[in-house]
């Protein structure tokens, strides 16, 4: 009929035989590639920022601020931080950057998040690259076996992300001391520390798990009002998990980059009082 | 002839919406192999489309609510013209239709204490109306849809196969009932054996034999151009049970929503729920007029507000004003848009406006009207919260339909038929109250598949036989569309070009609504038996390109002769029927008479052989017969004042 | 009023091959795709095949590819296209075709009846149900799907790979899994049958990658993803890869 197209021989997808006969692998003709573009480059751009960040081990400290690449810092060759995040459990024998140690909790937290597996296995790995386009793949297993497996794991990277964030929060009840760790005082730093550790929160919070563990693994709420509550506050947060995801993604490498800009004196931390 | 594929079967259910599954499943659970046939996909019926509820005195809300109130207010809806014993039976039995679909999985809205919710709706004394937000219609059917995987899943474990007892064949067309004959079976002829259908993806034909078939195929709005109906209705159960000898009842009573869209004309009929002037939507000509207060007829001039201003103070002080005339009944508002509309004073698109934007704030309507809101907004790109809404009349449904035994849901005269839901006729009456669709559906849906289910149990051996020649002749009858065009068949002109069924469907469409619709008049409908003899004898040349596999135009051309029968008993009923009630509506005739309520109008086949050919156009294809009906029991008249009795019956029925 | 002439390619072939064929066609004001395919079958292609129903984005029957992106034929409204826009209608692509923009939807309804289904509990009668609103706001979010069939259609997990429609059910289906296994009174656990798990070992949720099409093509709004398929994830974790919960629904039992 029509233009005469035969139907597909043994192709797969959409090429299969049985299916309407196009060739095309899809007929969008939006800008479907943005999306997925937009999303590599924002990622690609934090991981060369945080390799170079996580390596480098120098200019991760300006008294009051730690890096929040760098804390807790686990290590002996940590700088000493006054009252800071220095817990030398590994003793003296890690030579490398001590954020390697610490970096693999946040890291794996958002490796598995709902939100990034979503962005990075469209942006990435094309698969698919956008909705009702063809990825290039020959066969698909999902998360069905090793390595996608242990993206079930994501709910003990929340748990660690908890207790970073916690110290993160101390980080930030550290950063009201001045240069010379006297207390009440506030600078530029202290409000760049303030606005992360809250989207911090609201990230980790606003995780799937998270919300499946305050009550969404419940079958009655209304037999447990407390965490229905729950559930609800976090499903308001959960709706925005990608817009914090992103948002966080900045604001914890803005911090870095702050303390990063003060420690090697190329910014002199405006103090407010 | 072509070699048919042949499957025996105890029962068949026609029609796979809230009626013909609640039957299957019933029929199946007494232990009949039952098999389903829709002309869409499973689980698309028309009964989606229902919003409101299910109808059911279980008294959650109001503990008041018993069935001989839900009994008196049906009744009543029907301007006590309803078949009083389904009536009686719809509103004891339908409390339980409701709490079973709770074990089969279905969600409905619940009150405080967990029950399930009931709200209030037009007609109806206490809150009664079970429901899920504005989708109980979806719910309703994929609740039945599941039940019936459920049930086939059973069957599965049992004998390995998913449909050794229950199947569904979706997408697949009956085009005759076959009855045994007195050369095939030694037994009394007539009986139901079978149905001759097509798969609509293939365009194989194949028969069903089954002793019992039930048919439940929903209305017939499709003959009518603006409808509220999807492409299903046209029609066919109602067709077939006239072909195959069954009398349809009462067919002139057609319900015309007040409130459809009239634009854009891809939504042209869907429905604007009465809520919007419940809410304080009121309606205006294109002079900007409130037009309803020059439309109170006398008998309500004392219960409607004589000011805009009684009629805005009505909405938040009920008690010491009275109701705004929008709030008039469904007849008088759909009178009085059509008389606007006649006068010049319409909307562009030929309707009313009906405007909410300025009567609350834009906040207000998204809260209290949310479908309206979003159904304007996503079909229409109208936002209702900033402009007027352009509404006219849209036919909604058909009170009238297959004759049937009030407790079998048996078709009369012709053994191992049965009919449920909208093509079963006398439940409603002259006019059906909102939320008692769905539970009519349950009612006797169920009550369909029981007796369906029995009668085939009852016949054991000697089931009727399919008739070869009965086979051949519904095959030959199908495939005349493809050879249109040869015209062969009497009455068509040799040479001359094959007519076209959107066409055809088209022109009928507009022949029903302009002359047998809302507002009927005698000449009118005599020009409309006029055009639809014209349109029968033009509809034989319906011709059709291309091949039988999935092809639409074949599909029409097929379903035209079911619109064409339905549409001329609607006409012929409507002109014999010489008073107003309910979904008829007569400018000759404005009054109720109580000696018209103890009348039925029948539509028979005139030529009972079920042979559609060479009909005299005048005569057509119908006969009427008028029959008085049964008087109602004793102990259901003491349910209502006398007052109110003396309204609708006549003096001898009062006091026998 | 005004109207123009507008480009329509739509697909029309069967399993034996087919192609895009050109029209043009006239467009009104107001109106959505399944109009246009509708005028093309009344004036130029009377076999032209194409499912539909209600035409009111309720009964989920004419789903189809417009301009690459599944859609409903009926809620895709032709003021949304340029008027030098070409439009491409195709059938769903994921599904074997039958005629022109009709496919074999089969998959699906074998999919459903794979899932096993809401068992009633044992000591309660019709009538009997009490069940509170917010228990059963989340199936009943699920219980909305007009089953359209978009995210199946749309899931690239059998949409770019037909071997894998013997092991998964598919976004509809694993829905339908979630909706059961959220229902307040479904009595699966207490006959044997853990949905939780199963979900992962029949019905293939690990195939399920969570990027999202299935909730972008949903006709209804319904967060597939985030409330049906996230959950049932995290369920399946809770049976097979938490040693806490597992261990403390172990005590819990134990207590009761």
């Amino acid at each position: 009929m029509a233009t005469g197209t035969e139907p597909h021989l043994n192709s797969g997808g959409v090429r299969t035989p049985t299916r309407a006969a196009i060739d095309a692998p899809h007929l969008r003709t939006d800008r479907w590639w943005l999306a997925p573009a937009a999303t590599a480059a924002g990622l690609l751009a934090f991981v060369v920022y945080s390799t170079w960040r996580a390596f480098a081990n120098t200019d991760y400290y300006a008294a009051p601020y730690v890096s929040p690449f760098y804390s807790p810092c686990l290590a002996e060759n940590c700088e000493p931080m006054r009252s800071g995040p220095n817990w030398e459990i590994f003793g003296g024998w890690w030579g490398l950057s001590p954020a390697l140690l610490i970096l693999i909790f946040p890291l794996g937290f958002r490796l598995t998040c709902y939100y990034y597996r979503k962005a990075y296995y469209r942006g990435f790995w094309a698969s698919p690259p956008a909705c009702a386009v063809a990825e290039p793949h020959k066969k698909y297993t999902g998360e069905t076996r090793f390595p996608l497996i242990l993206q079930n794991i994501h709910r003990y990277f929340f748990y660690a992300a908890l207790l970073v964030a916690c110290i993160l929060t101390y980080d930030t009840v550290l950063a009201f001391r001045d240069e010379h760790y006297e207390w009440g005082h506030m600078g530029l730093g202290t409000l760049v520390f303030l606005v992360n550790i809250v989207l911090i929160w609201a990230y980790t919070l606003s995780c799937h798990s998270c919300r499946h563990i305050v009550g969404g693994q419940l079958k009655h709420f209304s037999k447990h009002p407390v965490r229905y509550r729950m559930w609800q506050w976090v499903g308001k947060l959960n709706a925005r998990h990608m817009l914090l995801a992103w948002v966080s993604l900045v604001s914890v490498a803005l911090a870095d980059f702050y303390v990063y800009l003060v420690a090697s004196g190329a910014f002199d931390d405006p103090r407010l009082f | 002839m072509s070699v048919v594929d042949r499957q025996e079967w105890d029962v068949v259910v026609v029609g796979a919406g809230g009626a013909g599954l609640r039957a299957a499943i019933e029929a199946r659970e007494r232990g009949a192999r039952t098999a389903v046939i829709c002309k869409s996909l499973f689980g698309k019926a028309h009964t989606v489309m229902a919003e409101g509820g299910i109808a059911a005195a279980m008294g959650n809300v109001n503990a008041g609510d018993n069935w001989q109130v839900h009994f008196r207010d049906t009744m009543r809806g029907g301007k006590f013209l309803n078949q009083w014993r389904m009536a009686e039976l719809h509103a004891q039995e339908a409390p339980d239709r409701v709490w079973e679909l709770e074990t089969w999985g279905a969600l409905f809205d619940r009150t405080k204490d967990g029950r399930i919710s009931q709200r209030n709706f037009g007609g109806h004394e206490y809150p009664r109306l079970a429901h899920v937000g504005d989708r109980t219609g979806l719910e309703l059917i994929r609740t039945l849809q599941q039940k019936i995987v459920s049930l086939q899943q059973e069957d599965k474990k049992e004998t390995g196969d998913y449909e050794s007892r229950l199947k569904v064949f979706q997408e697949c067309t009956v085009t005759r009932v076959l009855k045994d004959t007195a050369s095939a079976s030694g037994a009394a002829p007539g009986r139901v054996s079978g149905v001759f259908c097509y798969d609509r993806e293939s365009g194989r034909f194949f028969v069903l034999e089954a002793p019992s078939v039930v048919i439940a195929t929903g209305g017939i709005g499709k003959s009518f151009k603006v409808t509220s109906n999807s492409w299903e209705y046209t029609g066919d159960g109602h067709a077939l049970a006239l072909l195959a000898g069954a009398p349809l009842l009462n067919m002139e009573f057609v319900q015309f929503h007040p409130t459809g869209m009239v634009w854009p004309p891809s939504v042209k009929g869907i429905l604007v729920t009465e809520s919007v002037r419940g809410d304080g939507g009121v309606l205006q000509n294109s002079e900007g007029k409130r037009f309803m207060f020059d439309y109170i007829p006398d008998v309500f001039k004392e219960k409607y507000a004589e000011s805009e201003e009684e009629g805005d103070r009505w909405y938040e002080d009920p008690d010491n004003n009275r109701r705004p005339p929008e709030l008039l009944p469904r007849d008088e508002v759909a009178r009085a848009i059509n008389a606007e509309v006649k006068a010049g004073r319409g909307s562009p698109h030929g309707g009313v406006f009906l405007d909410v934007s300025n009567r609350m704030p834009a906040e207000v309507i998204r809260r209290r009207l949310p479908s309206m809101y979003h159904q304007f907004k996503e079909l229409a790109d109208v936002d209702i919260t900033a402009e007027a809404m352009e509404v006219g009349p849209t036919c909604h449904y058909v009170m009238g339909g297959i004759a049937v035994e009030s407790d079998t849901a048996a078709a009369r005269g012709v053994p191992g038929l049965f009919a449920a839901g909208e093509v079963a006729g006398g439940m409603h009456g002259s006019n059906r109250l909102g939320g008692n669709s769905l539970s009519d559906l349950l009612v006797f849906g169920r009550r369909a598949g029981l007796h369906a289910a029995q009668y085939a149990a009852g016949l054991a051996e000697g089931r009727p036989a399919v008739d070869d020649v009965e086979v051949d002749a519904a095959a030959a009858e199908a495939l005349r569309p493809f050879s249109a065009e040869e015209g062969p068949q009497a009455g068509a002109e040799a040479g001359r070009p094959p007519e076209n069924p959107y066409t055809l469907h088209q022109e009928l469409q507009q022949t029903m609504n302009d002359l047998v619709g809302i507002i009927r008049r005698e000449a009118e409908m005599e020009a409309a038996l006029q055009k639809l003899a014209e349109l029968r004898v033009r509809a034989r040349r319906a011709g059709v390109e291309g091949h039988r596999q999935f092809n639409p135009g074949w599909h029409l051309a097929l379903d035209l002769r079911n619109m064409l029968l339905v549409s001329e008993c609607v006409a012929r009923a409507a002109l014999e029927r010489t008073e107003s009630r309910g979904g008829h509506t007569r400018e000759d005739h404005p009054t109720m008479e109580r000696e018209w309520r103890r009348l039925n109008l029948l539509c028979r086949l005139t030529d009972p052989t079920g042979e559609l050919a060479a009909t005299d156009p005048v005569r057509g294809q119908i006969r009427l017969a008028r029959e008085t009906t049964e008087p109602i029991r004793p102990d259901l008249l003491a349910l209502f004042e006398k007052e109110e009795l003396v309204k609708y019956l006549a003096e001898e029925e009062l006091y026998e | 009023m005004s109207s123009y002439e507008a480009h329509f390619k739509v697909w029309r072939g069967d399993v034996s091959g087919g192609g895009l064929e050109d029209f043009k066609i006239e467009v009104n004001d107001g109106e959505v795709v399944l109009d246009i395919i509708h005028r093309l079958q009344a004036t130029q292609a009377p076999d032209l095949a194409v499912r539909w129903n209600c035409k009111a984005g309720k009964c989920g029957s004419c789903s189809a590819e417009i301009n690459g992106r599944p859609r409903l034929m009926c809620m895709t409204r032709m003021s949304i296209f340029g008027r030098e826009e070409t439009i491409t209608v195709t059938p769903l692509r994921a599904f074997p075709v039958v005629r022109d923009l009709v496919t074999d939807v089969s998959f699906n309804y074998t999919k459903a009846r794979e899932v096993p289904s809401f068992v009633p509990p044992a000591d309660l009668g019709p009538g009997e149900y009490r069940m509170m609103q917010e228990d059963v706001d989340r199936s009943q979010e699920f219980r909305k799907c007009i089953e359209c069939f978009l995210c199946q259609d749309t899931c690239h997990v059998v949409r770019d790979h037909e071997e894998n429609k013997t092991a998964f059910a598919g976004p509809r289906f694993l829905m339908r899994v979630a909706e059961l296994d959220m229902h307040p009174l479904d009595a699966a656990a207490e006959t044997g049958l853990d949905r939780k798990t199963t979900a992962q070992d029949e019905h293939g949720l690990g195939y399920c990658n969570i990027t999202k099409c299935c909730t972008e093509v949903c006709p209804e709004g319904i967060k597939i993803t985030d409330n049906a398929l996230i959950p049932l994830k995290e369920r399946a974790v809770d049976r097979k890869y938490d040693p806490l919960v597992w261990l403390g629904s172990k005590i819990r039992r134990r207590q009761s």
